[in-house]
C-alpha cells in the first residue's frame, strides 16, 4: 500500500531528505525518495443520501463534495438522477416514477447499477477516497444492495438521510431547483410543480426511513427538519466524524459573504510580499469607499473579520463597526522570501522561484507556507463562515484565494491564480447549487499584485523568463 | 497608526487570538441530565478541561459536592428516597445555592461557560433552570446521558463511585450494593428528555457511550464546539505516549528553534525509544511526528508506520529563530523581558504565542481524543501544551511545565483524570528548561536576564 512497508526491511536510521517542493522530510534509499500519502481515510468511503425528493439531497451532495475536495480529500459525486437523464433522454412526467411502472423499475435499477460501477471505478482504479452517492435510496432493500456492494468492494458505507415534513421548505426548495431542471425545461412553472409534487407522491408509500433499532448497526446521520435536529449513529472514522461536523454546521438561511482585501499597503507600492506595513494613501481611501459601500448595501446584523495584520485591521478601522481578528486569516508566510520584490527573489532564491512557478499550490516557500498550508489553516475559518449569516472578510490575496476557490469549487491548479485585485470587494451569494458573484471596484486606484504563470518554468531558465510576469510597481 | 474620526458609539474590539471568537456573547449553563453512574461527571470534567484549554472559561459545578457540605456524612441510599421530606429540601437547596454560585461565576468571574452537574432528572428540576437562566439571559445547553448496558454501569460504579468521599469507609461490595440502591431511587421519578415536549430546548442526547446521539437545536458557535467534541470522545482504554525528538544539534549549542537532526546522543535515544516501545508491547500504535526533521528522525528507529502533522511543528520563534538566549538578551532585551512577564501570552515578532500554539493543536487533541495507542513525538512546547490538556494546566503554568528531552511520558485516563508515569531512558542530554526569572522588568541587567539560562556548548 504505502512505499514505506518496503523501506522498512533497510537498517535504520535512514538517511533522509527534503523534498525541494514541499518542504518535507522524507526518508530516501539510493536517493529515491518514498511518497508517503498521508491520508485521512484508511479505506475508501462510500456516503449514500438517502430521502424522499425535495429534501436537499443533491444541495447536501454537492455542498460536501465540495469541501471535501477543498480540504484535499478526493471526492466525487454520483447522481442518479442524471444517469435516468442518460438512459431515457425524454422525461414525458411523474408516470416514469410510478411504483407499477415495471419499465420504468427496471430503467432505474440499471440506473444505479450504472452509477455503482463508476463509483469502484473512481474509488478502485482512479483513487478517489469518498463517492458521494446521490439518490432517494428510500427502501431498505435498495440500501442492502449498496451496502453488500460496499462491502464486496472493501468500502465504509455512511447515509445522509435528509427527513422534513415542512411544505414551505419543499415548495421553496422545488421552486429554486426543480424548476430549472433539465426534466422541466419545457413545462411552464405550474405545471412542472404539479408534476413534481406527484413524483414525490410515488416515492411515499414505499419509503421506509433508516429505523433507530432495524438498522442499529449503520452508520448514518439524520438530518430533520433542515439541520434543527440530527440523529449520529455509529460514526466509525475521521473522516465522517469531520462530514457529520461539517452538515450539522450548514444552514440554508439567505445570506451574503463579502470578501475583499485590506486597502493597498505600502509594501503592496514597493512590489514587496509579505511583511506588516500599513495601508498607503490609495489605501486608507478605500478603506473610506468601503465604508460608504456597505452603508449603502445596508446589510442585516452584519458581521466583520479581519487578520491580525495591520493592513486589514486599519481597513476594518475606518468601518466603524465591531470587528473580529483572526489570526488564521494572516496572509500566506512566506518563510526567507518575506518583504522581498519578486526581482530580489529570482536574484536570491532562482530556484525557489522556478519550483513555486512548477507548483504553486503545494510548494512551500523555506521557513514558510504552502497554499496547501494555508487551506489547513482557513479551515475553521470555512466552517465559521458556514454557520454565520451576513458577513464582511477583510484578509489578503493568498487567504482570499483560498477562500474563493471553496465558494466557488475551483481546484487546487486554479486557486493559486485566481483573481483577487485589491480595492475590488466579492460579494457571493448561495443560489440554487452554487454561488452568485457580483464583483464591486471600488473606484480607487492601486498597484497589480497578481503574477500570471510565466511561461517557462524550468528551474534553468534566463531571469528575463522568470519575470516576465511580474506586475509593475514602484 | 491613525484612527479615522469616529461619528458611531464607541467602538467594540473582541480580539481573537484564541481559538473561539466572540467573547462578548451571553454566558453558556450546560446542563448535565442521567440517572447516576451515566458519566455525566465524567463528561462535565473533561468538557470543562477541554474548554479552558482552547481558552473558554468555564467552570464545573458539581450538586453532589454541595450536598456533601451540606450533610457531611452519607449514612446510605435512603437519604435519595423520593418520599424523604427532609433530604428533598436539602437537595433542593443544594441546587440552588449551586445556581447562585453559577450566577456569580458569570457575573463575578467572568466564566463564559458552567457546566451544572447533577443528575437533573426531573422536568420540574430542569424547569428552574430554564427559568433562572432565561431571566439572567443565559442559555442553556443539555447534555443527557442514556445507558441501560448493566456492565457499562458496573464498571462506571467500580471506577469512580467506590473510591467517592460517601464511601470512604466502605468496601467495594457494600458501597456497590448500596449505589445500585440509589440509582433505583433516582429511576421511577426519571423523565428524559423527550423530542415532543422539548423540542424547544437545545440539547446533546448521548446513547450507550456514544454509539449514538441525538442533537437538537444547536444555538451558537460553542454548542457547535461542544457537541462536535462530545461526540469525538470515547472510553475505551487506552495509552497515550507522549515524547519530544531526541537532543539535536541546536540543543546543544544553545539555540532555539531552528530544523536541525539529531545528535550523536540524539540518535542514541531514537533507540532507546524504540526498544522501550517494543517493551511496552503495545496493540495497533500510531506514531505522530511533525514536519521538522528532528522529529522525523526520532520515528524512523522505530521501524513504523508514522504520521507527519505540519501543526506538531515547534513554536515558531520568529526574528529569534536559531539565537541563543544570550543572543535574545543582546538583541531584543525588551523582548525578552515581556516574555518572561507572560510567557504565554507573548508572540515572538513575526512569530506565535503558546496562545497560538494551543489553537494550532486543537486538530491534534480532537484527533488524540478519536485514537486510542498513540505515540507522540514533539516538540518542547508542543508538548507542554499537549500535557497541560490532559493535566488540566492552567495558562501561567502551561509554558514552565518540565518535559525534558530523553524522556517518555505515558498518560492513561482513569477515573476522572490521568494517570502519568514517567520514563527517563538512560541518554545523557542538554537540558533545554528556562525557569522564570526573579526579575522580568524591562530595565533589568543582562546578568539578571540570563540567571536561569541553562547549560550550553
Amino acid at each position: 500500500m504505502l512505499d514505506n512497508e518496503e523501506f522498512m526491511l533497510d537498517s535504520y536510521p535512514r538517511e533522509l531528505t527534503q523534498n525541494p517542493l514541499k518542504k518535507i522530510w522524507m526518508p530516501c534509499r539510493n536517493g529515491h525518495i518514498a511518497q508517503r500519502r498521508v491520508c485521512m481515510t484508511n479505506c475508501p468511503t462510500l456516503i449514500v443520501t438517502v430521502g424522499l425528493p425535495a429534501r436537499g439531497k443533491t444541495y447536501i451532495s454537492k455542498k460536501l463534495t465540495r469541501y471535501l475536495n477543498w480540504i484535499g480529500v478526493p471526492t466525487k459525486e454520483f447522481n442518479v438522477g442524471q444517469y435516468r437523464r442518460e438512459c431515457l433522454k425524454i422525461y414525458k412526467s411523474f408516470e416514469f416514477f410510478r411504483p407499477d411502472n415495471e419499465e420504468g423499475l427496471k430503467i432505474r435499477r440499471q440506473c444505479a447499477t450504472s452509477a455503482l460501477n463508476d463509483v469502484r471505478q473512481y474509488l478502485s482504479v482512479e483513487g478517489g477516497q469518498v463517492a458521494v452517492f446521490d439518490a432517494t435510496n428510500t427502501t431498505r432493500e435498495r440500501r442492502g444492495t449498496i451496502v453488500k456492494f460496499a462491502e464486496q468492494n472493501g468500502f465504509k458505507v455512511f447515509f445522509v438521510e435528509s427527513v422534513c415534513e415542512d411544505p414551505d421548505v419543499i415548495a421553496q426548495n422545488i421552486v429554486q431547483v426543480k424548476l430549472g431542471s433539465p426534466d422541466y425545461l419545457h413545462c411552464n412553472s405550474e405545471e412542472a410543480i404539479e408534476d413534481f409534487m406527484k413524483r414525490i407522491k410515488c416515492y411515499e408509500s414505499s419509503y421506509q426511513p433508516l429505523d433507530e433499532v432495524l438498522d442499529r448497526d449503520l452508520s448514518y446521520i439524520k438530518i430533520m427538519d433542515v439541520g434543527r435536529r440530527y440523529l449520529v449513529n455509529r460514526v466509525v472514522d475521521h473522516i465522517q466524524s469531520r462530514i457529520v461536523y461539517y452538515l450539522m454546521n450548514i444552514h440554508i438561511t439567505p445570506r451574503s459573504i463579502y470578501l475583499c482585501r485590506h486597502g493597498e499597503s505600502d509594501l503592496n507600492i514597493k512590489g514587496r510580499i509579505g511583511g506588516d506595513s500599513g495601508l498607503s494613501a490609495r489605501g486608507k481611501e478605500f478603506a473610506k469607499h468601503l465604508r460608504k459601500f456597505i452603508q449603502e448595501q445596508n446589510i442585516k446584523d452584519l458581521k466583520v473579520w479581519t487578520s491580525q495584520m495591520k493592513r486589514t485591521i486599519q481597513t476594518a478601522e475606518c468601518l466603524g463597526v465591531p470587528y473580529e481578528q483572526w489570526k488564521s486569516l494572516n496572509e500566506i508566510d512566506a518563510g526567507v522570501c518575506e518583504e522581498m520584490m519578486y526581482e530580489e527573489i529570482q536574484e536570491h532564491y532562482p530556484l525557489e522561484f522556478a519550483l513555486r512557478d512548477q507548483d504553486k499550490y503545494r510548494y512551500r516557500y523555506p521557513k514558510g507556507e504552502s497554499y496547501e498550508d494555508l487551506v489547513q489553516r482557513l479551515e475553521p475559518v470555512i466552517m465559521e463562515l458556514e454557520r454565520q449569516e451576513n458577513i464582511l472578510v477583510i484578509c489578503h490575496q493568498a487567504v482570499m484565494r483560498c477562500l474563493l476557490a471553496y465558494f466557488l469549487d475551483k481546484t487546487a491548479d486554479e486557486l493559486p491564480y485566481l483573481n483577487c485585485p485589491l480595492h475590488t470587494v466579492l460579494k457571493l451569494t448561495p443560489v440554487a447549487y452554487g454561488c452568485k458573484v457580483e464583483s464591486v471596484y471600488l473606484g480607487v486606484d492601486s498597484v497589480n499584485t497578481h503574477r500570471d504563470r510565466p511561461e517557462n518554468v524550468n528551474v534553468q531558465r534566463s531571469t528575463e523568463d522568470a519575470l516576465q510576469t511580474v506586475p509593475a510597481h514602484f | 497608526m491613525e484612527f479615522p474620526h469616529l461619528e458611531r458609539m464607541r467602538l467594540r474590539r473582541c480580539d481573537s487570538a484564541a481559538s473561539v471568537p466572540q467573547f462578548c456573547n451571553s454566558p453558556t449553563v450546560i446542563v448535565m441530565v442521567g440517572l447516576p453512574a451515566r458519566g455525566k461527571t465524567y463528561i462535565s470534567k473533561k468538557l470543562t478541561r477541554y474548554l479552558n484549554w482552547i481558552g473558554v472559561p468555564t467552570k464545573m459545578f458539581n450538586v453532589g459536592q454541595y450536598r456533601r457540605e451540606a450533610v457531611k456524612i452519607y449514612k446510605n441510599f435512603e437519604f435519595f428516597k423520593p418520599d424523604n421530606e427532609e433530604a428533598m429540601r436539602i437537595r433542593k437547596a443544594c441546587a440552588a445555592a449551586a445556581l447562585k454560585d453559577v450566577s456569580a461565576y458569570f457575573t463575578k468571574e467572568q466564566g463564559q461557560v458552567a457546566v451544572f452537574d447533577a443528575t437533573n432528572t426531573t422536568r420540574e428540576r430542569r424547569a428552574v433552570i430554564i427559568s433562572l437562566a432565561k431571566e439572567k439571559g443565559y442559555k442553556v445547553f443539555f447534555v443527557e446521558s442514556i445507558c441501560d448496558d448493566p456492565e457499562i454501569i458496573a464498571e462506571n460504579i467500580k471506577q469512580v463511585k467506590s473510591g467517592s468521599p460517601d464511601y470512604v469507609d466502605r468496601d467495594i461490595d457494600e458501597a456497590m450494593e448500596d449505589f445500585v440502591q440509589r440509582i433505583e431511587c433516582y429511576k421511577a421519578s426519571y423523565m428524559p428528555i423527550d423530542d415532543e415536549k422539548d423540542r424547544k430546548l437545545s440539547y446533546i442526547k448521548i446513547f450507550d457511550v456514544g454509539s449514538r446521539y441525538l442533537v437538537n437545536r444547536v444555538q451558537d458557535h460553542i454548542q457547535s464546539r461542544i457537541v462536535y467534541y462530545l461526540m469525538n470522545i470515547h472510553v475505551t482504554p487506552r495509552s497515550i505516549y507522549l515524547s519530544r525528538h531526541g537532543e539535536s544539534e541546536l540543543n546543544l549549542l544553545g539555540r532555539i528553534g531552528g530544523d536541525s537532526g539529531l545528535s550523536p546522543r540524539g540518535l542514541k535515544y531514537a533507540n532507546a525509544l524504540a526498544d522501550f516501545i517494543r517493551s511496552q508491547k503495545i496493540t495497533d500504535l500510531k506514531v505522530w511526528t511533525s514536519h521538522m526533521k528532528r522529529t522525523i528522525q526520532t520515528a524512523e528507529t522505530l521501524g513504523v508506520q508514522y504520521e507527519q502533522w505540519k501543526a506538531l511543528n515547534e513554536i515558531d520563534a520568529g526574528v529569534c529563530e536559531e539565537l541563543t538566549y544570550e543572543e535574545i538578551q543582546e538583541n531584543f532585551p525588551e523582548e525578552f523581558a515581556l516574555r518572561d512577564q507572560d510567557k504565554y501570552r507573548y508572540r515572538y515578532p513575526k512569530g506565535e504565542s503558546y496562545e497560538d500554539l494551543v489553537h494550532r493543536l486543537e486538530p491534534v487533541i480532537m484527533e488524540l481524543e478519536r485514537q486510542e495507542n498513540v505515540l507522540v513525538v514533539c516538540h518542547q512546547a508542543v508538548m507542554r501544551c499537549l500535557l497541560a490538556y490532559f493535566l488540566d494546566k492552567p495558562a501561567d503554568e502551561l509554558p514552565y511545565l518540565r518535559c525534558p528531552l530523553h524522556t517518555v511520558l505515558k498518560l492513561t485516563p482513569i477515573a476522572y483524570g490521568c494517570k502519568v508515569e514517567s520514563y527517563f531512558l538512560n541518554i545523557e542530554a542538554v537540558n533545554t528548561h528556562r525557569e522564570r526569572p526573579r526579575n522580568v522588568n524591562i530595565n533589568r541587567d543582562t546578568e539578571e536576564a540570563l540567571q536561569t539560562v541553562p547549560d550550553h556548548v
